[in-house]
């Protein structure tokens, strides 16, 4: 162990100390408002973005005697992580304020559960990825019960940690088959091993607990059923965050544990994963009709994208991770959208907006805002010229590519099932007539944020390759 | 003016002008947003002009060519061209734009300014279907075109817009997501996006099966053939008079372009494999669907009916080509099956959007579309009458307007075919008079009706103008088609050319 090393992490380092700072203001700070913890929440993101783009090679370093690796792909995913968080606790502080449910262990809890994250996607060893992946969940199972007085809220969060914790649970346990078998939980090491010895049976029982693990960490079926409880009962703020950088994250993990440590199984994982895509594209897709609620309705718009991101990773070879990748930063920008708007709609008021019904009208109340909403709802149906359309190109390519054409057909005929229902709220948007005409306000800030992050859906799906390309390298490097 | 990237204008206008309208008109009044939106569709059709003028009749290879990096990792590019088939549904797209900002001018009240704009981004779209030659571009354009007509039907339709927009979207958005996965398979295949290079690709007969039901299911519920028709009335029914006119001058040739320039040049021998079918369903299309109009009570349900209808002749001339070459062994009566079914596409274009227009003049006073609140019209808007008499002759095929050119084409091919294909084809001479005229003397002749038929004023200056510059256009063509024929001659003779010849590895 030496300098490098903590050269290597000091993004993760500097959050760290940012993160206890956050802890000191809110402990000492009087303000209601927590402006203070807010600001030096969003400058400790800002600043470990900085410090991730600037510090240390571009060459791939394992650090920590493998524990830590540090790629392209890592530095990639950590700074849209980072951009996601910081946009989502724009988005979430009107929403919190209005509801009077702000607090400094909000946005503690926020960059702890980024830390999680970055250690995730930077995990060189099984160890790391457990320790990545509770410090994440625990950190979102009790940002979830934040909201205390709200039943609903501690229900949810009551689910999430239980099967959470079962599911971390079967990660372990096939961490430790995989253990017995190697000798090892440095992720390479185990690489080699399963290569040179196969493994037998018993790697492939532990790959059956690895993918739950991943399935669970995605929301992919039949390891969905937490989802969209969890989505509807937290406070809408914490659903956006849940929604969002996490589902980057668990694509790291999903690359680091199958395709960095498991590949020489990936015969048996493609056609779990196979099977895992296509209950959640169906599944998503056929349920998410009948929702009323939208945040359930994005949930299980969530677990059918889910499904589509697992169409490239099952392709696998370096194009469809690619794919993959790209799919999980563009789905997570599209739906940071959504629930931004969801937060907008709901207003100063202490209720929520989350029935579709509730956007009825909404382009005459603010045509603004329900632009930047028809841009995500056809984005996320996958239609272009928006970036989601790009994201099922990509990944639909690449199955195409490794001769699954009935694969793809089936995915673009199950989109097309998906489109009805997010056509459905631009329905209400545009063809209803408002119940009020109250207008739409927010903050000038979270005004901005949102408009830009429509904009750059539509900019991102007018010129995609810019960040294909990022994706591409990321992969190969 | 050779300089200029004309075609990258035409598409761009009326989007970047389209979106400023979008975010201006808000605040702007009313008339000037439909000034504004009036300039930018008529600098649009003025700057389309050029292509014509400059369009070299000699040779088949695209022209007006623009050729940019787009997504450099695939290798995909921003390229556009034209030939002889592109470039007359480009001038019919940006005419009919004019005419359709116009037809807006005093009917539309409610959020006007967007009305405007989603027309002119959807013209800017259509304007890049016919000009795109990279087939991931082609297809960016083509699935973008569903959300401003989305939107149309939805917001300024009549009472089931809902259920129609839907409808719409979802049924034509079905058709085209299997065409993505055909224009991908094409690429794993070929290595390249291009369509050209796609029309040079050797493909195995299996493949090529596949991949024409693929396109059949994009194209085929565009134009649309029956039995995948069934969208059309709905859509066409709760459109605005403007949505109507776009949909059916303009939307559903996007159909039988994308039969020209990817299902049959790109696999010839597997249309020559489904040829019968297709032929088959066009005659079901013109005979069956004109029976179907018949009986219709709802004015617009009856000219969409009329349109399937129609356009069963363009696909009809689209693929009898290889019945005609087995039969004649020549391409001349080929060539001259193709050529019907162009002009068809063109003159339909014309017709049906000044059949719409005069439906939506009648609506605009009487808010009913049923046949039955109408009768002696012509009692009271003498004007109006006289024009539509002319548009309702067209769609009969009546000789001197641009109808029978392309009828009688399709006709004298269809002999070359086979007796009964003339025959049945030839039955629209009879069913299209009987529908279309039944129609006219029901609403426009007889008695006056009712005190609101009674009521009713003549057509004013604006709509005379509109309806005026439809009847130039289709008298124009009747007696003189020859500029349009001689625009897509080479082309058509070219792909006739690579249809009858196998790609078979």
């Amino acid at each position: 162990m030496n300098m490098t090393d903590y050269i290597g992490a000091l993004p993760e380092i500097l959050l760290l100390a940012l993160l206890c700072a956050v802890l000191l203001v809110g402990v000492f700070s009087a303000d209601e408002d927590r402006n203070a913890a807010y600001w030096l929440a969003q400058f400790a993101l800002l600043a470990v973005f900085a410090a991730n783009t600037y510090i240390g090679a571009r060459t791939r370093l394992v650090l920590f005697e493998g524990m830590y690796v540090r790629d392209s792909m890592a530095i990639v995913l950590k700074n849209f992580i980072l951009a996601f968080a910081i946009i989502g606790l724009v988005y979430a502080r009107d929403y919190l304020r209005a509801r009077r449910i702000v607090s400094a262990e909000f946005y503690v809890l926020t960059l702890m559960a980024v830390l999680g994250m970055m250690v995730l996607v930077s995990a060189g060893s099984l160890l790391t990825v457990y320790l990545g992946l509770e410090l994440l969940s625990l950190s979102l199972y009790a940002m979830v019960a934040m909201h205390r007085d709200s039943a609903m809220a501690s229900e949810a969060a009551m689910k999430y940690f239980v099967m959470g914790a079962l599911a971390s649970g079967l990660l372990l346990y096939g961490i430790s088959m995989l253990y017995g078998i190697t000798g090892s939980i440095d992720i390479s090491v185990v690489r080699n091993a399963l290569a040179d010895g196969g493994g037998g049976p018993i790697a492939t029982y532990a790959l059956v607990f690895i993918v739950a693990g991943v399935g669970f960490k995605l929301g992919a079926v039949p390891f969905h059923m937490w989802l969209p409880d969890v989505y509807e009962g937290a406070p809408t703020a914490v659903t956006t965050f849940i929604a969002t950088a996490p589902k980057i994250a668990a694509f790291a993990m999903a690359m680091r544990l199958l395709v960095d440590g498991l590949q020489p199984l990936s015969s048996d994982w493609q056609l779990m994963l196979t099977w895992l895509a296509v209950g959640s594209m169906l599944l998503g897709n056929v349920v998410a009709i009948v929702q009323s609620n939208i945040k359930r309705m994005l949930a299980y718009s969530t677990i059918a994208h889910m499904g589509f991101l697992l169409l490239g990773v099952l392709s696998g070879n370096t194009g469809g991770y690619a794919g993959a990748m790209f799919y999980a930063i563009v789905y997570a920008l599209m739906t940071l959208g959504a629930f931004g708007v969801v937060m907008l709609v709901a207003g100063e008021g202490s209720a929520e907006a989350d029935r579709i019904q509730d956007f009825r009208g909404l382009a005459q109340r603010s045509p603004w805002f329900a632009l930047v909403m028809l841009i995500l709802m056809f984005s996320l149906a996958g239609v272009p010229p928006f970036a989601g359309f790009w994201a099922k190109w990509f990944v639909i390519k690449e199955v195409i590519a490794t001769g699954h054409v009935w694969l793809a057909g089936l995915a673009v005929l199950i989109s097309v099932i998906g489109a009805y229902y997010y056509l459905q709220v631009v329905r209400m948007m545009y063809f209803e007539q408002p119940e009020h005409m109250e207008e739409v306000h927010a903050s000038g800030d979270t005004e901005i944020a949102l408009s830009a992050n429509g904009v750059a859906v539509l900019l991102l799906g007018v010129t995609p390759g810019v960040l294909m390309a990022v994706c591409i390298a990321a992969m190969r490097g | 003016m050779s300089n200029l990237p004309l075609l990258s204008i035409c598409i761009w206008l009326p989007i970047v002008g389209g979106l400023w309208v979008l975010f201006a008109g808000a605040r702007a009044p009313a008339l000037a947003v439909k000034k504004e939106s009036l300039i930018i569709s008529a600098a649009t059709l003025l700057f389309s002009i050029p292509l014509y003028t400059g369009f070299d009749l000699s040779t088949a290879e695209m022209q007006f060519v623009e050729r940019l990096p787009w997504i450099p990792v695939f290798d995909m590019t921003y390229h556009l061209g034209i030939d002889g088939i592109a470039l007359p549904l480009i001038l019919l797209t940006t005419f009919t734009t004019v005419l359709v900002v116009l037809a807006g001018w005093e009917v539309v009240q409610d959020r006007a300014y967007q009305y405007f704009a989603a027309f002119l981004i959807l013209e800017g779209l259509m304007l890049g279907v016919f000009a795109a030659l990279d087939a991931i571009l082609f297809y960016v354009f083509w699935e973008a075109m569903l959300i401003p007509m989305f939107i149309i039907i939805g917001v300024w339709g009549g009472k089931r817009r809902v259920y129609a927009a839907l409808k719409f979207f979802l049924y034509t958005f079905l058709g085209s997501v299997f065409m993505l996965v055909g224009l991908l398979y094409l690429y794993f295949k070929g290595g390249s996006f291009e369509i050209l290079d796609m029309h040079r690709l050797p493909l195995a007969l299996d493949a090529q099966k596949w991949l024409f039901v693929a396109f059949f299911l994009a194209f085929a519920v565009k134009v649309p053939m029956w039995p995948v028709h069934t969208w059309l009335p709905d859509a066409h029914v709760e459109a605005p008079t403007g949505g109507s006119v776009i949909l059916a001058a303009i939307m559903l040739k996007v159909g039988g372009y994308g039969f020209l320039r990817f299902s049959l040049p790109i696999l010839p021998d597997g249309s020559y494999y489904f040829e019968g079918v297709m032929v088959a369903l066009s005659l079901i299309a013109i005979v069956y669907i004109s029976f179907v109009a018949l009986v219709q009570r709802d004015m617009k349900r009856l000219i969409a009916y009329s349109s399937i209808s129609h356009m069963g002749f363009v696909t009809l001339g689209l693929f009898m080509v290889f019945r005609i070459m087995q039969h004649s062994g020549s391409a001349e009566g080929a060539i001259m099956g193709m050529t019907g079914g162009m002009v068809q596409m063109i003159s339909h274009g014309f017709i049906s959007g000044a059949l719409f227009l005069c439906v939506g003049v009648l609506y605009d006073r009487m808010h009913s579309r049923e046949i039955a609140d109408y009768g002696g019209v012509v009692n009271t808007m003498p004007k109006f009458a006289s024009l539509m008499m002319l548009f309702v002759m067209a769609n009969c095929g009546l000789p001197a307007t641009s109808g029978f050119v392309g009828e009688f084409l399709v006709i004298l091919a269809s002999a070359k075919a086979g007796f009964w294909i003339a025959f049945l084809a030839a039955t629209i001479l009879v069913l299209g008079a009987a529908y279309t005229l039944w129609l006219y003397k029901r609403v426009i002749f007889g008695p006056v009706a009712n005190d609101a038929v009674a009521a009713l004023r003549d057509i004013g200056r604006r709509e005379q103008v509109i309806l005026i510059a439809l009847a130039v256009a289709v008298l124009l063509f009747g007696v003189w088609p020859a500029p349009l024929i001689d625009v897509m001659r080479t082309s058509i003779e070219n792909l006739v050319l690579n249809v009858v010849t196998s790609k078979l590895p």
